[in-house]
């Protein structure tokens, strides 16, 4: 526990430390309210954390990997100890990264350590934006926050991209050959921006030293910054938690932040750590050794990048051809503009959700309570779609080894992924908004009813019942409590003119709200409960006058 | 000093004499270059076939693949004439079990092999007696003591867009694919550079020569045969699988982790 008091305590040399250091500074209120900070329990509030913590060990096995990491892509004659690339030609940066691996002593371990927790930390915080989007941690008052994370998620996958082309391996060269020629199929300045990023012709002798720049001192300050706003807000906006009685819009329940959750958080880091070091110890990742230094002839099958880029390239293996089409001298190349729009359109619209879905309730009260998934039925079909719609995306990067490993034709798998990406996004809203939907009506039919108890009694009068078990306040509260949202009608505004905005807000207010399961209310529970008591009377009696 | 020189330089660059005095030293050095090269492609030792071997391959040939290959390996339509083909190639297909060809999709597949290797070399020497072509390699090829640098360099450039940089094998158009070299024997690898099998194209000794051939083997072969450094491989198919595993493992570990933890203090 922090200590408020201003008394400094003798024989206490924390306390005294504390002390000094406070009457300095001033950072008692600081902590005081830190720690004060209420964190609710739930696997899925842990999820942002493990993001947290693999970024942390990135810091620490990045830093390592810096001490002998050398950028240069001046060639040299490799004269290490991997034999089956002695004498070859390669950049110093390639020879760098293969000392590394074979003659620093742990930094094999490390490269992959900070590989490994590279793909976590991006797996992480994709998962914990899944987790905000579908329990609507994103309303107000944490919208901006929502796209704070955005920017972290967006700067996890720079920080990955520009990480994986330092070794300057065979890999990490295709993938700049690919991102060279996506700059380049942007028309009027593409050309301009690929000589200007790789200091003239691809692939020169500069761009690894600037993604170095980029990787090591940029992007992770970036990070830091992005990180710490999203960490203040966090304090400031309060934790949401789960519905269920007691919990409300205007408290938060959970351990305070101090001494409870930080001994648990602290351990917790441990346990991150430990089971990267534990994959990393046993599993190779980006065997740059078994590639070969960077050449432009050579490509590789399989090439593919690391996850996080994944759906982008699939989005470009998805793209059909024969799209492009010449305006006078120019070639508009289609087959890269259009996979270039669809994915920044698809970034922009997950990065502005929570401002679209707000307009559209127009809801202004703030949120604590999380919504159960199921009742944000659209919502959440719509976030399902989304993520069908990136994991077709995705899958579509690794076209080539589906149809290898599931013995396929290549040019099927393709064209069975560019129907699946328009269709399958369209059938999982179907199915998840309906799914909800029943899954609500089962809620308000529980909450009424009660449970069913599979107690069969056949009255006096020869019918048959199921006696149902009424639900405790605990559990009856978490079936009830959400907000029903109905659309809203196009109103006319002051002038008396029904606007295009007003008639779009209500269409989308009609596509959000017009199939929705209201929650039982009080009157309806009472009445249920009325009767369900009648019948055990009745039970009752019948059972008496067999006797 | 290194003016003058070089003025001269550009005089005697300019001269037409120079022009074509370069041009015929450039022709020397080609041609010669090209009749080394060929006399190494004819020079190549081939293994000796006796009178018995061709009779008896041609009985098991009869047999066996006649009815694709036709009675005189002359091709029909369910299989292409082997006048030619050359004993790599019979000995290639019959060894790694592609022949007797089976209809099934858009590639031949590998099957258990059917013939002992003095069947083999039966059948090879009646289909060589047929044509001259590429011959069994000979044994000073195979031993995998080249230069695995430079055959790692050769293995980039000429056969990884096909078969994966590490050799892990790499999907063809239209269902077809170039199989992971995992398995190859250091035979089985030059006879499928020599005779270009399927879809492969074909190196030939002036392509890539027959030392260099030994480069790739010997590189091929360390690659299967030294340690993994980094730990279990994931089947060399790289981000791929390291990307499930991230989420399926080391995710999914976490979780679970945290779910066992949450359970336990409740
Ligand atoms: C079911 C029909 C069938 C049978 C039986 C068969 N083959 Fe074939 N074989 C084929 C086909 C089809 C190809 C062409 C494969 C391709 O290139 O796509 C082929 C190709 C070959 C080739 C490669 C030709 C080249 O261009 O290099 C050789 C050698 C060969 N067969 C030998 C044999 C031998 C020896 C047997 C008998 C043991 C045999 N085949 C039995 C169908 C058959
Ligand atoms: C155009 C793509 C392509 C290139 C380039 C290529 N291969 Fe192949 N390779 C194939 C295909 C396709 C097959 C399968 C042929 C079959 O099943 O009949 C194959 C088969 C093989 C096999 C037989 C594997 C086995 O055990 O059954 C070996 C060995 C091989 N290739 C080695 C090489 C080497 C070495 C090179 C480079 C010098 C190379 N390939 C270049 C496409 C290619
Ligand atoms: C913010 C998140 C970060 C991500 C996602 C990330 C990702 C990556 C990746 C994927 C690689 C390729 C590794 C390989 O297989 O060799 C890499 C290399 C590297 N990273 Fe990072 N990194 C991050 C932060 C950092 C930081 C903070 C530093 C330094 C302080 C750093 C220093 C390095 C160095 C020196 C290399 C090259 C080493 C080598 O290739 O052997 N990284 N990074």
């Amino acid at each position: 526990m922090s200590s408020t008091s201003n008394q400094p305590k003798k024989n206490n040399f924390l306390a005294g430390t504390a002390n000094y250091v406070d009457e300095r500074l001033g950072v008692a209120g600081v902590l005081k309210e830190f720690g004060r900070k209420i964190f609710p329990d739930h696997w899925s509030f842990m999820l942002g954390e493990v993001a947290l913590y693999s970024f942390l060990v990135l810091l620490l096995s990045g830093t390592f990997l810096t001490f002998f990491f050398d950028p240069s892509m001046t060639e040299v004659v490799y004269d290490g100890v991997y034999a089956p690339l002695k004498g070859a030609h390669m950049s110093i940066a390639y020879a760098s990264s293969l000392d590394i691996t074979f003659e620093v002593r742990g930094g094999l371990l490390m490269r992959q350590v900070h590989h490994w927790s590279a793909l976590l930390f991006v797996a992480a915080a994709g998962l914990h934006m899944l987790r905000v989007f579908f329990t609507g941690a994103f309303r107000k008052p944490r919208e901006m926050n929502w796209v704070v994370g955005f920017v972290l998620f967006v700067l996890g996958m720079g920080a990955g991209f520009t990480g994986y082309s330092l070794p300057d391996d065979l890999l990490s060269g295709n993938g700049l050959r690919i991102i060279d020629g996506m700059i380049k199929g942007i028309p009027f300045i593409g050309t301009w921006i690929s000589s200007f990023l790789f200091g003239g012709e691809f692939p020169g002798t500069s761009i690894v030293p600037r993604l170095y720049s980029l990787h090591i001192m940029l992007i992770p300050a970036l990070i830091l910054v992005f990180l710490a706003i999203h960490l203040v807000m966090l304090v400031v906006h309060k934790h949401t938690h789960y519905s269920g009685a007691g919990k409300k819009d205007t408290n938060i329940v959970g351990y305070p932040l101090m001494p409870v959750y930080v001994a648990k958080a602290g351990g917790f880091f441990f346990i991150v750590f430990g089971v990267i070091m534990l994959i990393s110890s046993f599993f190779t990742i980006n065997p740059i050794w078994n590639y070969g230094g960077y050449d432009p002839s050579p490509v590789s099958a399989g090439t593919q990048p690391d996850w996080y880029i994944g759906w982008l390239d699939g989005a470009l293996r998805l793209a059909p051809t024969g799209m492009e089409f010449m305006i006078g001298d120019f070639t508009v190349s289609m087959n890269i503009l259009l996979p270039l729009a669809v994915s920044l359109i698809f970034l922009a619209l997950v990065a502005v959700y929570p401002f679209i879905e707000n307009w559209i309730t127009g809801d202004k009260r703030e949120h604590h309570v999380l919504d159960r998934p199921r009742n944000a039925p659209v919502r959440t079909a719509i976030g399902a779609a989304g993520v069908m719609f990136y994991a077709i995306l995705w899958a579509g990067a690794s076209t080539d080894l589906i149809a290898t490993q599931f013995k396929m034709s290549l040019n099927q798998v393709l064209t069975a992924m560019q129907i699946s990406l328009i269709v399958l996004p369209i059938v999982s809203f179907m199915v998840t908004k309906r799914i909800c939907l029943s899954l609500q009506r089962k809620d308000r039919e529980v909450a009424i009813h009660g449970r069913e108890t599979g107690r069969i009694v056949r009255l006096p009068h020869g019918e048959y019942i199921e006696v149902h078990e009424p639900l405790n306040e605990y559990e009856l509260y978490k079936l009830v409590d959400y907000k029903d949202y109905q659309p809203t009608l196009a109103r006319p505004n002051a002038a008396g003119k029904i606007t295009v905005r007003a008639r779009i807000r209500a269409s989308l207010s009609k596509f959000y709200f017009k199939d929705r399961v209201s929650p039982a209310t009080q009157s309806e529970i009472e009445e249920a409960r009325h009767h369900a008591e009648e019948i055990e009377q009745e039970v009752q009696k019948a059972i008496e006058s067999a006797k | 000093m290194m003016q003058k020189l070089k003025r001269k330089l550009n005089g005697l660059r300019r001269s037409p004499r120079s022009v074509i005095a370069v041009l015929f030293a450039g022709l020397i050095v080609v041609g010669s270059g090209y009749t080394a090269v060929n006399a190494s492609v004819s020079s190549e030792r081939t293994v000796e076939y006796t009178k018995e071997d061709i009779e008896y391959g041609k009985k098991l040939f009869l047999s066996n693949c006649a009815s694709c290959h036709g009675k005189n390996a002359e091709g029909t339509a369910n299989g292409p004439s082997l006048i030619g083909v050359g004993a790599a190639s019979v000995d290639f297909q019959v060894s790694t079990g592609r022949m007797p060809g089976a209809a099934s999709g858009p590639q031949l597949q590998v099957k258990p092999v059917q013939f002992t290797e003095e069947e083999i070399h039966a059948m090879a020497a009646f289909v060589a007696s047929l044509g001259a072509g590429p011959s069994v390699p000979d044994a000073a090829y195979l031993q995998a003591n080249g230069d695995p640098t430079k055959g790692g360099e050769l293995f980039r450039i000429n056969c990884a867009m096909c078969h994966n940089a590490a050799g892990a094998g790499g999907a063809l158009t239209e269902g077809k694919y170039a199989p992971s070299l995992d398995n190859s024997s250091p035979k089985i690898i030059y006879e499928a550079m020599v005779t270009g099998p399927q879809n492969m194209p074909v190196f030939n000794d002036a392509n890539i020569s027959p030392e260099e051939k030994n480069d790739i083997i010997t590189y091929l072969v360390y690659l299967r045969e030294s340690a993994s450094v980094g730990g279990e491989e994931l089947g060399g198919l790289g981000p791929v699988v390291e990307g499930l595993v991230s989420w399926f493992g080391l995710l999914g570990i976490i979780i679970a982790i945290t779910i066992w933890l949450g359970a336990k203090s409740n």
